[in-house]
């Protein structure tokens, strides 16, 4: 049989067989396994194979990067980049595209003589190992993407500067403080000291795990550049593990400190001239909360 | 519980991270106390930025120590320009670059076992160890 009637065999698969494979392969399809419902299977599947029908029929059936095969590209990065995204497993993804195989072959067995068959099962075998491998990339493309979107939220995120009362802000510092994440840092501090025209800045180190000589010296320029602008500072949070490893390591942090948020809080309304103090129980003002029954 | 040796590069900032996490875990499974893995976290933290800065870079060996002593003890080598002179390098307030000055001999305060060998023009190696009491 020459190499163009093998082609066409193939082609023959894929047009005449389309709704017999498409049956047969998500019928078998362990949809637990992928995690994906009969309905969504079937319309992805149908997607599936009519792209590669029509890329086959073109007359290219190895080179996946080939401009035949853009709409099995399109079809199979948007399938693995909704998949990676929806936070589906790169098993679950892949399963879905290599069990193809069984559809295929199924076919095969019931069409093709025995001479050929094997040829056929060969091309179909390295057809559906390229998609298979096409979908892993994408996915695993498509988490680093999200991984790398994530760091960069959390770092824009978890540097919010609060305003805690007039004239006072708090900076609450969660997690490693490295260059790249003081200069975000400082400058969001210094911002809202302008808007605020804050006189005192707290910063709470209490999400902060650890303090080396790099992380004081950071905290040190975040201090002075604030002072420049007219606010003091009050460290708040070091916990006792940290404040014996400061110590250890010889780092003089030369800027107020308490022991709790409240605490820096209390001595930033004693100082711009504020009192706390308790109403008497007659005067409390009702908090009004929602009943229960009434949320239902 | 690991006894295997963990090789960890030091080429970026991320790489100093890594080594912290690393070693915290290291020292969570021995069962050291809070205190004693925050100032070994915070000795391996300085060195490894030291590795960083000042070595050109290199990497880190992270191991637990099982028998008579336990602990955590972490090599770290680099084969950049080497500290021509040791105890002004440790001396508190002396640094080369721009930083405190306190991250070696800090890091020397933070840890039971603390030894430090270099060559001029060869490398520097670091160790450091915290014994479980």
């Amino acid at each position: 049989m020459a190499d163009s009637d093998k082609d066409q065999a193939l082609v023959r698969l894929f047009t005449q067989r389309e709704s017999e494979i498409l049956a047969e392969w998500v019928s078998t399809l362990n949809l637990g396994e992928t995690k994906m419902t009969l309905q969504e299977a079937e319309s992805q599947g149908r997607a599936v194979l009519h792209a590669l029908g029509k890329a086959v029929a073109h007359g290219n059936h190895g080179d996946m990067r080939s401009a035949e095969y853009a709409d099995v590209r399109d079809v199979l990065h948007a399938f693995s980049r909704n998949r990676a995204l929806q936070g589906f497993s790169p098993t679950e993804t892949a399963t879905f595209i290599l069990s193809l195989k069984r559809g295929l072959l199924g076919q095969i067995r019931k069409a093709a003589q025995s001479e050929d068959a094997f040829d056929l099962l060969w091309r179909v075998n390295q057809l559906i190992d390229q998609l298979g491998l096409f979908t892993v990339e994408t996915y695993q493309k498509t988490r680093e993407e999200l991984i790398a979107r994530q760091s960069k939220e959390i770092e824009e995120l978890s540097t919010p500067v609060v305003k805690l009362w007039d004239g006072i802000v708090a900076l609450p510092l969660i997690g490693t403080l490295d260059s790249g994440r003081t200069q975000v840092v400082m400058q969001n501090l210094l911002e809202t000291i302008v808007q605020t025209e804050a006189e005192i800045a707290i910063i709470d180190i209490t999400g902060v795990p650890m303090v080396d000589t790099l992380t004081a010296q950071h905290l040190l320029k975040t201090v002075s550049a604030a002072r420049l602008m007219g606010a003091d500072c009050i460290i708040s949070g070091i916990r006792p593990q940290i404040a014996q490893t400061i110590v250890q390591l010889g780092v003089e942090l030369n800027v107020v400190s308490k022991a709790t948020l409240a605490d820096a809080l209390a001595l930033a309304l004693k100082r711009t001239g504020r009192v706390v103090s308790k109403l008497k129980a007659k005067s409390l003002p009702a908090l009004q909360e929602p009943a229960a029954e009434a949320r239902g | 519980m690991p006894t295997t040796t963990d090789t960890l590069p030091i080429t970026s900032g991320d790489d100093v991270v890594r080594v912290r996490q690393k070693v915290r875990v290291r020292a969570t499974e021995i069962g050291l106390s809070l205190v004693d893995q925050t100032k070994l976290i915070t000795a391996a933290s300085e060195l490894a930025r030291n590795t960083l800065d000042y070595g050109k870079g290199g990497h880190a060996d992270i191991e637990t120590v099982l028998g008579d002593r336990r602990g955590v003890r972490v090599i770290f080598r680099d084969r950049g320009p080497g500290i021509p002179d040791i105890p002004q390098a440790l001396t508190d307030g002396f640094t080369s670059g721009n930083g405190l000055g306190h991250g070696l001999g800090g890091a020397r305060r933070l840890v039971d076992d603390f030894d430090i060998q270099s060559i001029v023009g060869a490398g520097t190696t670091v160790t450091i160890a915290r014994w479980k009491r």
